[in-house]
């Protein structure tokens, strides 16, 4: 650690003013702050600071990312081997994921990475955190199918066009992974729609088993095939073609228990979605008027990216609503539109996305609606309050 | 007495090492004395006195350029020495040498219910007192022309280490009795005096006559007025209160008393890096040398932080330096001046948060021994519902910061700047993961707020 240390110190002035790279100083300092808490003190306000900060908070939105990825690196394997007939065992469905997947997180990362400290370089201001998440959370929504290009040019969209024309972490609009996810699918919608969930490119000696359709569940029930669909307890552990990081109830929850127990993840928004998304699913189940809306409602929580988009997608602090009461509106609503768009509109089987994209929209509406009450409440007291009456009368 | 407790549940005790042990010691007299202008927000020293000049307790040293009327007195007699400038030539200090002859300037004793309004104040401008009475909106020295709806006092403190107001005021009752009568003289409204429901025992402050008491609980930041008069009697757009903290309306007590600018006080030495921390007796403007004699951790004092006041509001001095006009309180704790190897990443037992991102939540009985580091890099606001957690008062934090960094001042009206002053946003800057100096923003707000209405 030592030897750290005085590595950084060797090296340290070439980026500092007067130095050789001095106009990579940004590039250096995110490095160095990676591996170094720096040495800045308070000089004016409070005297000490609470120990967390943007990194950590990011880091540990990460951790909560590991069992859905690592359920997703094991189901892309599953599904491959189920697709060719063969039953393979855990090791071997998760050394099969692995390799398809890790490329895909590599790619996304160094995209979107390289954006953001060209931007940080040019702009002269510090290397967001913010990617770190959005990165990972790129490759979780997306099949694993998806060519690296495409992960790079998406990624590369969105940091410029979803951040950094905002002005980086913090003031972007809608939620960056969603952007990427929303890029390619109306960009180049062939890479998201059809039988893209599943790795078929089988390998030599592998043969695909007939009448194989790969086709997701939440896409069957669009077709009116609802006999069709995994078992629940198959639901629940994640053994269903999905997007990478959607499949597994179980895992999503365990990463959404520990957001809201740290408390980096608003735990309000995600029991609101899941309110909205019940209230709306039974409120169908009452209607009845097809087949669709007579899914049980716990159906609905275990299908497609509900439980995902509720946990890691609508919970992003940024494009949230910010306010107490607004978020349980936020929420409350995203889980409606899930399930009204699901079942009211076979062309996006999966809503989440673009409900969640729209109320990221609408998110600063609500807020502003709750402001206003507070404001209301402070006007309010300025009428009623009867010192200030009679001292203006004796004045 | 209001009977009903306000129970605050917002807010947070930062639990830190060096608490002053219940024992008062007199200190060693300084020989140098300051009084610093940067301790009254707003005010431009005007000089009254030359280098060399002998002074008196009591005796004028500077007025303030935008109010003559309002001038700034030695608190022991002696001769002005010097003055420290800063940047632009800013004063901010201006020495006294004391000779312990303990000269005061006489300003002839009162009874307080037997004077009226007028010559209490003109009594408050002579000797100098009057920097005590603060007023808020702005939380700076009060208008002798302004007729204030009320007066406020607390007689609890909840800061960080804070000193126990009731150990204080020990001997002093009358004189306190006798300021809280000057103060209910000052206003046609009433002079509301909080108290704190668990730690405020003495019959003195829970039976105060002349005021209205109210019983407090709760975390930091009950024991601030912007706090307490949210929840007593709120400041509306137009309205003006002042308030006195707790030992200076004891020192206008003596005044009325004595006739003379009594500037005994008593500090509460605290902090990690403290050896004993004590109560000490001194006079206002004191140089803290003394105190810290054989009682620091380390002499090294490159790795220390002085702060007159407490950890979240008080300013940062040096080793010799002089305590604050309206501080009660020193705290020494180390610099935080050192990097951290993956000091983000690696659960650290002797870091403390207030999220549960540590295990300090876990430890709840731990004290802690926290340096100055910043622990992170300035960022733009990304986490939200953190800041409400720590004000307990119907503003929305995060929307009237950012008001005020767009300086809107329609918005800022509307969303209560009124009635905050920055030390009541100090723990919403202590937990801000984003690093925001949000103490300075509040103030920036303010400013902008006076400016535009004067």
């Amino acid at each position: 650690m030592k030897a750290i240390k005085n590595i950084r110190d060797k090296i340290r002035p070439h980026f500092e003013t007067g130095g050789r790279f001095a106009k990579y100083y940004r590039a250096w300092e995110a490095f160095d702050t990676f591996l170094f808490v720096p040495e800045k003190t308070t000089f004016k306000g409070s005297h000490i600071r609470d120990a967390i900060d943007l990194k950590r908070t990011m880091v540990y939105v990460i951790i909560s990312l590991i069992p859905p990825l690592l359920v997703g690196i094991w189901n892309t394997g599953q599904q491959y081997y189920q697709a060719v007939g063969i039953d393979p065992t855990i090791q071997e469905a998760f050394t099969f994921g692995l390799i398809k997947i890790i490329p895909l997180i590599i790619v996304s990362y160094v995209a979107g990475l390289v954006t953001e400290f060209i931007f940080a370089v040019i702009h002269n201001k510090e290397v967001n955190e913010g990617f770190l998440v959005t990165g990972l959370l790129v490759v979780l929504i997306l099949p694993v199918t998806m060519p690296l290009w495409m992960i790079a040019v998406a990624n590369i969209f969105t940091v410029i066009i979803g951040k950094e024309i905002f002005g980086g972490t913090g003031m972007n609009v809608v939620n960056p992974a969603l952007l990427s996810r929303s890029f390619i699918l109306f960009g180049y919608p062939a890479y998201l729609s059809g039988e893209v969930y599943t790795y078929t490119e089988v390998q030599e000696g592998h043969q695909l088993v007939d009448g194989y359709s790969g086709a997701t569940p939440l896409s069957l029930v669009a077709e009116g095939e609802i006999e069709a669909i995994p078992s629940e307890f198959n639901m629940f552990i994640g053994n269903m073609p999905g997007v990478i990081g959607e499949t597994s109830f179980a895992a999503i929850m365990l990463g959404g228990l520990f957001l809201a127990i740290t408390g980096v993840g608003s735990l309000r928004i995600m029991l609101s979605v899941f309110a909205g998304g019940i209230f709306m699913a039974g409120t169908f189940n009452l209607l009845a008027f097809n087949e669709y809306m007579m899914i049980p409602i716990h159906h609905h929580l275990l299908l497609g990216a509900f439980a995902f988009g509720a946990v890691y997608m609508a919970t992003d602090p940024v494009t949230a609503a910010q306010t107490g009461r607004g978020k349980y509106i936020y929420g409350f609503l995203i889980g409606v539109l899930i399930i009204l768009i699901r079942v009211l509109n076979p062309g996006f089987p999966g809503g989440v996305m673009l409900a969640i994209l729209l109320m990221n929209v609408f998110s600063p509406l609500i807020d502003h609606y709750v402001v206003e009450a507070n404001i209301k409440r402070r006007m309010k007291r300025l009428k009623n309050n009867p010192v200030n009456v009679k001292e203006t009368k004796s004045q | 007495m209001s009977k009903t407790t306000i129970n605050l549940k917002k807010g947070l005790d930062i639990p830190l090492k060096g608490k002053a042990e219940k024992i008062l010691n007199t200190a060693e007299r300084s020989d140098l004395y300051a009084v610093k202008p940067p301790d009254f927000y707003g005010i431009v020293p005007k000089m009254l006195v030359k280098e060399g000049e002998k002074v008196k307790a009591g005796s004028p040293l500077f007025y303030n350029k935008y109010d003559e009327k309002i001038i700034f007195t030695s608190p022991v007699s002696g001769k002005f020495k010097e003055i420290i400038r800063g940047e632009k030539r800013k004063i901010l200090e201006v020495r006294i040498q004391a000779d312990n002859n303990d000269d005061y300037v006489n300003f002839g004793g009162a009874d307080p219910k037997s004077i009226n309004r007028e010559d209490i104040i003109n009594k408050l401008l002579a000797s100098g007192l009057w920097s005590t009475i603060r007023q808020r909106p702005y939380s700076v020295i009060a208008n002798p022309d302004d007729k204030p709806k009320a007066i406020f006092v607390s007689a609890f403190d909840s800061a960080p280490l804070a000193p126990d107001f009731d150990f204080l005021i020990n001997g002093q009752e009358e004189d306190f009795q006798t300021g809280l009568d000057v103060l209910s003289k000052l206003t046609k409204g009433t002079v509301h005096l909080s108290i704190n429901e668990e730690r405020t025992m003495r019959r003195t402050l829970t039976h105060a006559k002349n005021v209205e008491v109210h019983k407090f609980s709760g975390p930091h930041p009950a024991g601030n007025i912007g706090i307490q008069a949210h929840h007593i009697d709120p400041i509306n757009s137009g309205d003006i209160v002042w308030y006195v903290d707790f030992q200076n309306v004891i020192m206008l007590g003596r005044l009325f008393k004595n006739g003379i600018y009594d500037g005994r006080k008593i500090i509460a030495l605290t902090g990690s890096e403290v050896l004993r921390p004590r109560y000490w007796r001194i006079i206002q403007g004191a140089s803290i040398k003394n105190l810290m004699k054989d009682n620091l951790t380390t002499e090294d004092t490159s790795s220390l932080r002085f702060i007159s006041g407490n950890v979240l509001t008080g300013s940062k001095i040096y080793r010799e330096g002089f305590v604050g006009f309206y501080d009660s309180q020193v705290t020494v704790i180390p610099e935080g001046n050192k990097p951290e190897f993956m000091g983000w990443l690696l659960p650290k037992p002797n870091k403390y948060s207030a999220t549960r991102t540590l295990f300090s939540w876990l430890m709840p009985w731990k004290k802690y021994r926290l340096d100055t580091n910043l622990n992170g890099g300035n960022r733009a606001f990304v986490l939200t519902g953190i800041y409400e957690k720590v004000l307990p008062m119907d503003i929305l934090p995060m929307q009237l910061i950012k008001a005020i960094m767009i300086n809107d001042i329609g918005l800022m009206e509307k969303l209560g700047i009124y009635e905050v002053a920055p030390e009541d946003f100090a723990l919403c800057e202590f937990i801000c993961p984003s690093k925001t100096e949000i103490q300075s923003v509040i103030r920036d707000g303010l400013d902008l707020i006076q400016k535009e209405f004067s």
